[in-house]
């Protein structure tokens, strides 16, 4: 194989939740495998170029990597501009967590029936997708380690539940089930340092397995690239985390 | 989204979106994470009709600081704008002929 590895990419149906199809992009490494798997959980600003890309990314380290569009509902399919589409989800105060959580579900069992995968799942969200990933963790038993990028609106007060979020994700914390990596800016508001002490101590609290990063001279969204938010060398950094983590847990 | 700021407003009017105008219905306000401009946290506004596409829309993203100033300008227009209103409609003229007596 060459230092830098080949792939196929393409376009998915899954049954997402209450079987209601969904696409997905799928980014399979060249090779016989077996791979371990990534999925990941898209950010506020939808199922956006920066997700595909690094989906492909993942990938390109040797994962089988999947990324379900969870607005697909929201706009005509996936032929919806996802900026459009994220636009109108806002207005709509976001997707409910439970729909979050089937569609990814369908994502993971579409992870789990490849042949070329090696029987282990990893999860990772950014922003809205962080805690979306860390309320999966919590709630489904089926993948093997977390990743959750500054995960905005894990701590939240009672006022901010609604339908659509009736529980606050740090109230799940005594249900994670797999190892956690936290990757956060300390310049971030949302979550702001405080929450993330509030979260830490909560994980703490119930003996989980987890650590955290966090790192000055950054706030929210800093492994963002395309945005003035991207600060190289906390990123490179919080990447090599990611790898070792994966490494460490997703290995067979 | 992570920071939970929005305001939701009817909206009757029209907006452009490419070549073409298309009607309203509705005004999204938010403070969010910039998804063009390049800066941190924007106002953002949008302008929809919710029974189109999700393309449908007229969107900008603003500083705070002229979110502020467009506030200000949107409220002196509305005020001229009321004030104007009201003459027509002959109230503005009712009000003088009482504050001359």
């Amino acid at each position: 194989m060459s230092f830098y590895r080949g792939m196929t990419c393409e376009n998915v149906t899954i049954k997402g939740d209450k079987g209601t199809p969904i696409t997905a992009y799928v980014a399979r490494p060249s090779g016989p495998g077996p791979f371990p798997g990534v999925v990941l959980i898209h950010h506020l600003p939808g199922w956006s170029e920066l997700y595909i890309e690094t989906t492909r990314r993942f990938a390109h380290h040797g994962y089988l990597a999947i990324c379900a569009n969870l607005y697909e509902r929201e706009g005509g399919g996936s032929d919806g501009n996802p900026d459009d589409v994220a636009a109108k989800v806002r207005a709509e105060g976001g997707i409910a967590d439970s729909q979050m959580v089937g569609d990814t579900a369908a994502a993971v069992a579409w992870m789990r029936a490849q042949p070329d995968h090696n029987g282990k799942v990893g999860l990772i969200g950014s922003c809205s997708g962080g805690r979306h990933a860390f309320i999966y963790a919590c709630q489904r038993k089926d993948i093997d380690a977390c990743v959750e990028q500054w995960g905005g609106r894990v701590v939240m007060a009672k006022e901010e539940l609604n339908p659509k979020t009736p529980v606050a994700p740090i109230d799940m914390t005594k249900d994670l089930g797999c190892p956690l990596l936290g990757l956060f800016g300390n310049d971030d508001r949302a979550p702001s340092p405080e929450q993330v002490n509030q979260h830490e101590a909560e994980l703490k609290k119930h003996g989980k397995n987890y650590e955290f990063h966090r790192y000055d001279g950054a706030g929210h969204g800093f492994f963002y690239w395309h945005r003035p938010l991207y600060r190289p060398e906390q990123a490179m950094d919080g990447w090599d985390k990611i790898w070792a983590f994966y490494g460490k847990h997703l290995a067979k | 989204m992570c920071t939970s700021i929005i305001e939701i407003a009817r909206a009757e009017g029209m907006a452009k979106r490419g070549d073409q105008w298309f009607p309203l219905s509705r005004s999204v306000v938010a403070y969010d994470h910039a998804r063009h401009a390049p800066l941190g946290d924007v106002i953002t506004l949008d302008f929809y009709n919710t029974d189109l596409d999700a393309g449908a829309r007229a969107a900008i993203e603003l500083t705070l600081e002229t979110a502020k100033e467009l506030r200000a300008a949107l409220d002196r227009a509305i005020a001229a704008a009321e004030f104007e209103e009201a003459e027509v409609r002959g109230k503005g003229a009712v009000l003088s002929f009482v504050r001359a007596a």
